[in-house]
């Protein structure tokens, strides 16, 4: 492991302030597509951000040169960059926004990454493809994991030292049914903090043969109608919701426009945090980095503010927004740890971790037999939201028609659009279990970076949405 | 001392990838053979807000990626490179060490190319730039009335490929762009400075041109209702809608797989204007002509011609898989250098042409909405107009739009495209810093739905 400490001495008179953030990420993947293999990959990425402030502004200098060498270049350059920035620097920052954090994170489970498991992952991958293959229809059937394990270090010349270990893991698969020009796809995706036993679940092979169904009966399913009903929507659905509708719009650095050329701004003003009413009463939602095997969860933030539990809207009252300590002092309101990067290359800013809608207290069947006419709708297929996230309108792979309180039949193409406020104050009833999902490409920010988030969500039930078909 | 540190990193990584390279390949055992490649960049990022520096960050990095091939089987491994030569040869060793085992336990891949020497190439493209602290205080002095966002990039990308059978190619492009947005309140414009050699007269006026439209931004806005509308798209929103070719509509793979959006174009289902004629087109120097492999690619192929699509992006690896000719296709089989031909509406006919409807300079967050029907979805951004009768009356509200590609494009709804082409740079920074682009007329509409 390399001395960080040594590094940093030899450089931290170079500015008022010196920090030093050190990635190492082992990401490894295998992809079998009907039967055969794709891809098998394993990619090493190691490198280093110097981070300084001088005269109140911070700048960065990035090196996938870690030599004593490499990091005295880069910590020159930041402190030129630096000098010369500080006379144009959007906000005056301080150590403050830099607290001397010591903190370790280190997941329970185990890496994993023995040639022998290696093969039983790729086994099972052919497994799963083999399972879809129901029938001759299903012309794509891929079977995908991927597993990574991530340490990263941190220290700083007023005293943080922080080193934190995640492991990840992934699945998913992907059944596509056609006949003629008629196509239909079912997916299905995994992504937690987990060891690689995560993907030895008896379960796997089930589900295979469950979405190489579902495409298959979408084929020769009615269109989604076009009209105004009631809508209940799977967690895997949830998920892209709440990320695209609640966790972007309350992200500080949006609000306060760094995201306007790029990501786009929010309909969130400062002077709504604690009076505007986002949703319905039952709307809860936490950010909540500080739950075990969730995808996004730390024990400090990037900047070395603690992780914390925090609601963001309370009884449907919005309470509080994502910003770290920077975007804090900027808009003088409480925020949370969220100042994260993609990788050892980017300046960390203000991103989601885990946000998660809190379970409520009707069960699905509950939820279902008290639709008179309306619409299930599951996973995700197609996303859109204007740049202050405001209009919306996504796509899902299935769908079911609900009527007098049982669902009745399978609908292809379902789709649904409306405005987030509008939308969430429609929420009606909120499931009483929560499943935990994640993303893997939450993309912003100017240079661009995609990070991953965690989403857990019940199923939900709105009322009176605008759904549609192809 | 920028060009000093760009200069040094350049030297410092041809060396260091040759030597690896070179270490790689001589330790190859009969039988194995090896694609040896390298993506790197030293560039230097300046975000704004408010016409004040954000952030500001340089990014000095390099990846060298390893196909390995033995008996069958094929592994890809990669690590970052750190331009300490004896560091990197080390870790090219212990990756093709790594890459043996991991073939030892794979399955036979069915696909597998066999590597052949591509030839080899040797391109670089060098531009004056300004020391990018310069750029950044040249740049706020000239917005400081302004209220600006956006990044200012600036640097050196390269792309390096090399074989067990002796192929070399290597590329480099020096580049610059500031691609930002000025505001008045909500109300803003979008626009970006590139070129060849920084001329800071071009940048000062490119600057006043956006302040003459956020001039224009300074009415009311209007609200529209939904509905189908006459609509001219601006080069820049004509760009975001061939953005979206790239997610799977061109690919062989995907149209085998069942994702094209363009099944129903290919099998003559249905057409798009004879006005259309779109092309891969690597003479505007935008990137590299090899691929991951070292295939070079023609310097220019048709995909849709007078509205018909002549040829699908085909990957060596898919041609082998469905017994297809390939055309040098990247992996993921999407576009790297598009081109859509102009057409013959001048630029100070747009409005009178337009009449009475919709001036939409910006397009944000498409998706297919219905990939069998080329169904796309997407925002109005920034600077929009209602027109009438040649005249820009208001800026409109954003408005969400939802319309198939074959009735957008289609032989009754395409009337024409203007006789002049914009070049828009690809932006793109995830990991690290994208190549290539999109040259584009403008386009004038029969009608367009607007949906929300």
């Amino acid at each position: 492991m390399q001395d960080l400490h040594r590094a940093l001495n030899k450089i931290k008179s170079e500015a008022d302030w010196v920090g030093l953030r050190l990635v190492s990420e082992t990401t490894q993947a295998r992809t079998v597509r009907n039967e055969k293999i794709e891809r098998s990959s394993t990619h090493f990425d190691h490198g280093l951000m110097v981070e300084v402030l001088i005269n109140g502004h911070f700048s960065y200098a990035a090196t996938s040169d870690t030599s004593d060498e490499g990091i005295r270049r880069a910590a020159l350059f930041a402190r030129d960059s630096a000098m010369r920035a500080s006379q144009y620097k959007a906000f005056d920052f301080s150590t403050t926004q830099r607290p001397p954090t010591q903190a370790r994170f280190t997941p329970a489970w185990a890496s994993h990454q023995q040639s022998n498991q290696l093969q039983s992952i790729t086994d099972n991958l052919l497994k799963a493809s083999l399972a879809m293959n129901i029938n001759g229809q299903i012309v794509n059937r891929l079977a995908s994991a991927m597993w990574v394990e991530t340490d990263i270090q941190m220290v700083s010349s007023n005293g943080a030292d922080i080193h934190q270990n995640f492991s990840i893991v992934g699945r998913s698969l992907e059944a596509t049914a056609q006949d003629g020009s008629e196509s239909q796809i079912r997916t299905h995706g995994e992504l937690l903090q987990g060891g690689t036993d995560c993907f030895n679940s008896d379960n796997m092979l089930q589900r295979c043969v469950e979405i190489a169904e579902d495409a298959m009966h979408l084929l020769t399913a009615e269109n989604c109608p076009q009209e105004k009903l009631d809508l209940l929507l799977s967690p895997d659905q949830m998920n892209l919701q709440i990320h695209e509708s609640i966790g972007h719009p309350l992200e500080y650095d949006r609000i306060l426009g760094d995201e306007r050329n790029y990501a786009g701004w929010s309909f969130v003003k400062p002077e709504d945090f604690g009076k505007l009413q986002y949703g319905s009463p039952c709307m809860n939602i936490s950010f909540d980095p500080t739950i075990a095997g969730e995808l996004a969860s730390y024990a400090v933030d990037e900047s070395g503010q603690p992780a914390t539990r925090e609601f963001l809207i309370k009884d449907g009252i919005l309470q509080r927004g994502l910003g770290s300590l920077e975007s804090q002092a900027r808009l003088q309101l409480p925020g949370v740890a969220n100042a994260r990067s993609s990788s050892w290359n980017r300046a960390p800013i203000d991103r989601m971790a885990n946000i998660n809608l809190e379970a409520g207290n009707t069960s699905f069947e509950q939820m279902v037999s008290s639709i008179e006419r309306g619409i299930l709708m599951r996973t995700n297929k197609s996303w859109s939201i204007d740049d202050y996230r405001h209009k919306f309108q996504f796509g899902c792979e299935y769908a079911q028609l609900i009527e007098n309180g049982k669902i009745s039949r399978l609908l292809k193409n379902p789709n649904y659009r409306g405005t987030t406020v509008q939308f969430w104050n429609s929420l009606k009833m909120v499931g009483d279990t929560v499943e935990v999902l994640g993303t893997a490409n939450c993309g912003k920010g100017e240079p661009n970076q995609a990070i991953r988030v965690g989403h857990a969500s019940p199923y939900c039930l709105f009322s009176d949405v605008e759904v549609f078909g192809a | 001392m920028w060009r000093f540190l760009v200069r040094n990193f350049i030297q410092d990584l041809k060396l260091s990838f040759h030597q690896s390279a070179d270490a790689l390949l001589a330790a190859l055992k009969p039988g194995e053979e090896a694609v040896v490649s390298l993506q790197g960049e030293q560039s230097y990022f300046a975000r704004f807000n408010g016409g004040k520096i954000r952030q500001n960050t340089s990014v000095e990095q390099a990846t060298l990626g390893l196909q390995f091939q033995n008996q069958g089987r094929t592994f890809h491994s990669s690590f970052s490179m750190s331009g300490q030569l004896q560091n990197d040869v080390e870790l090219m060793h212990r990756c093709l060490a790594q890459a043996r085992l991991a073939c030892e336990h794979l399955p036979i891949d069915a696909y597998q190319l066999a590597l052949e020497n591509h030839g080899q190439s040797d391109v670089e493209f060098h531009v004056p730039m300004l020391d990018p602290l310069d750029a950044m205080d040249l740049i706020v002095a000239s917005a400081k009335e302004c209220d600006l966002a956006g990044i200012y990039v600036s640097g050196v990308v390269v792309s390096a490929n090399r074989n067990s059978k002796g192929q070399n190619h290597w590329f480099l492009t020096e580049r610059f762009y500031l691609d930002y947005s000025l505001y008045d309140g909500e109300k803003a414009v979008k626009s970006s400075y590139a070129e060849n050699n920084w001329n800071t007269p071009h940048f000062l006026k490119n600057l006043e041109h956006a302040k003459s439209q956020l001039k224009l931004m300074a009415r009311a806005k209007k609200k529209l209702a939904p509905g189908q509308y006459k609509t001219y798209l601006a080069p820049s929103a004509v760009s975001e809608l061939l953005g979206i070719f790239s997610w799977s509509a061109l690919s062989y793979s995907d149209y085998r797989r069942g994702n094209s959006a363009f099944r129903k174009l290919a099998e003559h289902e249905k057409k798009i204007s004879p006005l259309f004629h779109l092309k891969e087109n690597f003479s505007l120097g935008l990137g590299p002509r090899f691929n991951a492999q070292g295939e070079m690619a023609s310097e220019q192929m048709d995909l849709i011609k007078s509205g018909s699509l002549s040829n699908f992006l085909v990957s060596s690896r898919s041609a082998k898989e469905f017994s297809v000719p390939g055309n040098c296709a990247n992996e993921s089989e999407s576009p790297r250098s598009l081109e859509l031909l102009p057409g013959q509406l001048a630029h100070a006919d747009i409005l009178k042409q337009l009449g009475t409807g919709l001036y939409l300079s910006n397009l944000h967050y498409l998706n297919w909405s219905d990939r069998q029907n080329a169904r796309v979805t997407g925002m109005t951004r920034y600077a929009c107009f209602w027109v009438e009768n040649g005249e820009i009356v208001a800026p409109i509200e954003d408005m969400r739009f939802d319309e198939s590609i074959y009735d957008a494009l289609g032989p009754e709804n395409l009337l024409a495209l203007t006789d002049f082409q914009a070049l828009e740079l690809d932006t793109s920074t995830y990991e690290a810093c994208s190549l290539g682009g999109i040259k584009t007329p403008g386009m004038l509409l029969k009608q367009f739905t607007l949906t929300l």
